[in-house]
């Protein structure tokens, strides 16, 4: 009798798993909010401030601009912090819907990792920073402890570094978040703080005298930074993927928050039908008609969003111009797909 | 005195571990299921990768080398095998470290001394009601990381304490160690065995000395010595090894120090009036009467306190130590093996708890039989 009714249970439970089978798209639009994960620990980027408490950075209004398609709402948002050892298996267990969390694309990361990668929102590379007048140049730096966050591919970067050149005596101590690497190499107990330069950045924005820290010159990986949903789920990772590129179509158009009115009245037909004026391009993709609108409303277009958080007048100020995160047409890597 | 069960309660307890076996079966199934959906096979020939990562320290084994380093170039499970040293290294002298000071603090609580059982008191309350995790920030961040920078090391006899670390001189056994050793040993045993011949006191010396000009040297010393950015050679004592010994033992011995009071509390007053009306002195009562029956109570919450101290060293990565688990959420993200990761890392907890319990009860079991129930 017992036994019969583990059976049921068993059989029950098995059952439920093959329902969950249908598009994460569904799921969130049925449930009326985004569960996203981000980073809560990296200012810039992903950040929990502390006098407002709530979430802002770069990524989290990538997380805003999925809402606003969605829910035509940039606060339908449920944000989850996760740290850097956990986002992959937050994501392919489903426990959130995409993760904008300052995450490298790499091929171990695609192939293994279980998850699918959205397009690239932050070219960036990996960078060490010294206090002022302990190395000019990386070359200096042999027989150095560096300092690290535990779950990057910076860990795995440095490593590769330090043994391409057989450096002897240079160590790698490494930290469950950036918070802690930067305590510690404040405190002395490391050399360098190896990370992204944009972290990098971040973090020396934050000590009280960034003068003291200087960010070296060079650049030793590629670090395309994106967002991920689980794998093999197209319908979703092509929704997300196009909400993406529409802030960087804005931006080729010309269309931020301030000037949407005017583009509404234009006649150009491109234009129209990327607003969803015309055509059927939001509802093919499972989205509603003025996605693209909602998206401009609530965040703005890419270079609004870079600036917001990167632009001259942040507290960060990374130059954009010239850069890979510049438009394809002033020299960058950022271009988005016809909207037709 | 013992009743055989009944047929009821046989299939009964046959039930519910059928039901928990199945239920294990079930979620190991599911998962692989799932994994399997997602295109990620459920293997562990990830183990034979190349790791690719760096750790602080930590030794490794190699075939055909020994015990040595772990580098970057070595496998996955080369670098598993190093955090698992990591962590026993940590954990035995853990052990060890908080069973004597454990032991002083209980035996402080039970002082003559108000000052002692004050201070015992105090430091039990305040380090068994405060989180461990915190206690370990503290002795990394607000304790080590403030010792002197490496310019102002403080230094005396060789020995470097600075921020980076305890830095102190060492032997290394050269390839004539072991002559060397040998050849003392057989030197001992000579003037053992032939301490009666007067020609063998005359011999003896001179076979020493020249096997001493042979095998000279027999070890290297290694001086710890100030590089450009610190301290290498001699033996290195990380912060992060001591601030986790710190916090480990420090911790675990409040909660020893109570087991120790406890089993001290139990034994009835009437064992120490017995002994004493015998006219045995404070010290004998304590080892011949006391001592043996606290043991035995002692004992059991005794290894729960060890399995605790074990498994609490998982926390080594608040503190940049890498231990078995920091080395394990490393190779999960590198290799994205997470599943067949964490089984291996609760397989090594569990085998290194099962340990502990199994020493300690054999130890248990050789204090009954030499002092009887």
């Amino acid at each position: 009798m017992a036994l019969r009714l583990v059976w049921i249970v068993m059989v029950f439970l098995l059952g439920l798993g093959a329902l969950a089978q249908g598009s994460r798209l569904d799921v969130v639009k049925e449930r009326g909010r985004l569960i996203c994960g981000v980073n809560a620990k990296l200012p810039g980027f992903g950040f929990l401030d502390e006098k407002t408490g709530k979430y802002a950075g770069f990524d989290i209004d990538f997380c805003k601009a999925v809402a606003a398609a969605l829910f035509n709402d940039p606060n339908k948002v449920e944000y989850v912090p996760l740290d850097a050892r956990v986002r992959f298996q937050a994501v392919q267990n489903g426990e959130v819907d995409v993760a904008f969390r300052n995450t490298t694309v790499t091929s171990s990361r695609d192939g293994a990792a279980g998850v699918d990668f959205l397009p690239v929102t932050f070219y960036d590379g990996q960078g060490v920073m010294v206090k002022k007048g302990r190395a000019k140049t990386l070359r200096e730096l042999e027989g150095a402890t560096f300092c690290t966050t535990q779950g990057t591919t910076n860990e795995k970067n440095i490593s590769d570094y330090i043994r391409a050149r057989r450096w002897a005596n240079t160590r790698v101590l490494t930290f469950e978040d950036g918070q802690k690497v930067m305590n510690a190499f404040l405190e002395g107990r490391c050399d360098a703080f190896t990370a992204d330069k944009s972290q990098l950045i971040g973090y020396k924005g934050t000590t009280s005298n960034p003068e003291a820290l200087e960010v070296l010159r060079e650049t030793i990986s590629k670090e395309p930074l994106a967002g991920m949903v689980r794998e093999n789920d197209s319908r979703w990772r092509d929704a997300l993927a196009w909400i993406i590129y529409a802030t960087i179509q804005a931006e080729e158009y010309g269309i931020t928050s301030k000037n949407l009115s005017q583009f509404l009245k234009s006649d150009s037909p491109e234009i129209r039908r990327f607003l969803g004026l015309e055509g059927t391009l939001g509802k093919d993709l499972g989205l509603p008609q003025d996605f693209a609108q909602r998206i401009l409303g609530a965040v703005g277009n890419y270079g609004e969003i870079y600036d917001r958080y990167f632009g001259p007048k942040s507290s960060f100020a990374i130059p954009r111009f010239g850069t890979l995160n510049a438009l394809q047409r002033q020299g960058g890597l950022m271009y988005s797909p016809p909207f037709r | 005195m013992r009743f055989a069960p009944r047929p009821a309660e046989i299939l009964l307890q046959a039930l519910v571990l059928g039901a928990v076996v199945g239920v294990l079966l079930f979620f190991l199934h599911t998962a692989r299921e799932r994994m399997a959906a997602q295109g990620i096979p459920f293997s562990f020939a990830f183990l034979a990768q190349e790791a690719g990562f760096s750790l602080s320290e930590g030794l490794t084994y190699a075939p055909g080398e020994g015990l040595r380093p772990y580098t970057p170039s070595d496998t996955y499970w080369q670098a598993f095998l190093a955090g698992f040293l990591n962590t026993l290294r940590v954990a035995v002298a853990g052990l060890v470290l908080a069973t004597l000071l454990g032991f002083a603090i209980g035996a402080a609580r039970l002082s003559r001394n108000p000052l002692a059982r004050g201070l015992g008191f105090l430091y039990v309350e305040l380090v068994r009601n405060t989180p461990l995790l915190l206690q370990l920030f503290v002795w990394y961040f607000a304790v080590l990381l403030k010792l002197p920078p490496v310019e102002g090391a403080l230094r005396f006899l060789g020995i470097w304490l600075s921020q980076r670390g305890l830095f102190l001189p060492w032997i290394e056994a050269t390839p004539k160690a072991y002559g060397f050793l040998l050849l003392l040993l057989g030197t001992a045993l000579a003037v053992w065995g032939l301490r009666r011949y007067l020609w063998a006191k005359v011999l003896l010396p001179l076979v020493l000395l020249a096997g001493l000009l042979f095998l000279w040297p027999p070890f290297n010393f290694l001086l710890p010595e100030r590089t450009a950015f610190g301290v290498r050679g001699g033996l290195e004592v990380s912060p992060e090894f001591t601030a986790l010994l710190f916090g480990l033992t420090v911790y675990t011995a409040a909660f020893i120090a109570e087991v120790v009071r406890g089993a001290l509390l139990s034994i009835p007053r009437g064992q120490w009036e017995a002994a004493r009306a015998l006219g045995l002195d404070e010290r004998t009562v304590l080892r011949v009467v006391i001592l043996p029956q606290a043991v035995r109570i002692a004992l059991p919450p005794l290894i729960n306190q060890y399995l605790n101290l074990t498994k609490n060293s998982s926390l080594a990565v608040a503190v940049a130590y890498p231990d078995l688990f920091s080395v394990y959420n490393t190779i999960a993200n590198q290799s994205g093996r997470a599943l067949e990761g964490v089984l291996i890392v609760m397989a090594v907890y569990l085998s290194i708890s099962l340990g502990i319990s199994a020493l300690v009860n054999a130890y248990n079991r050789r204090v009954i039989l030499r002092w009887g129930v």
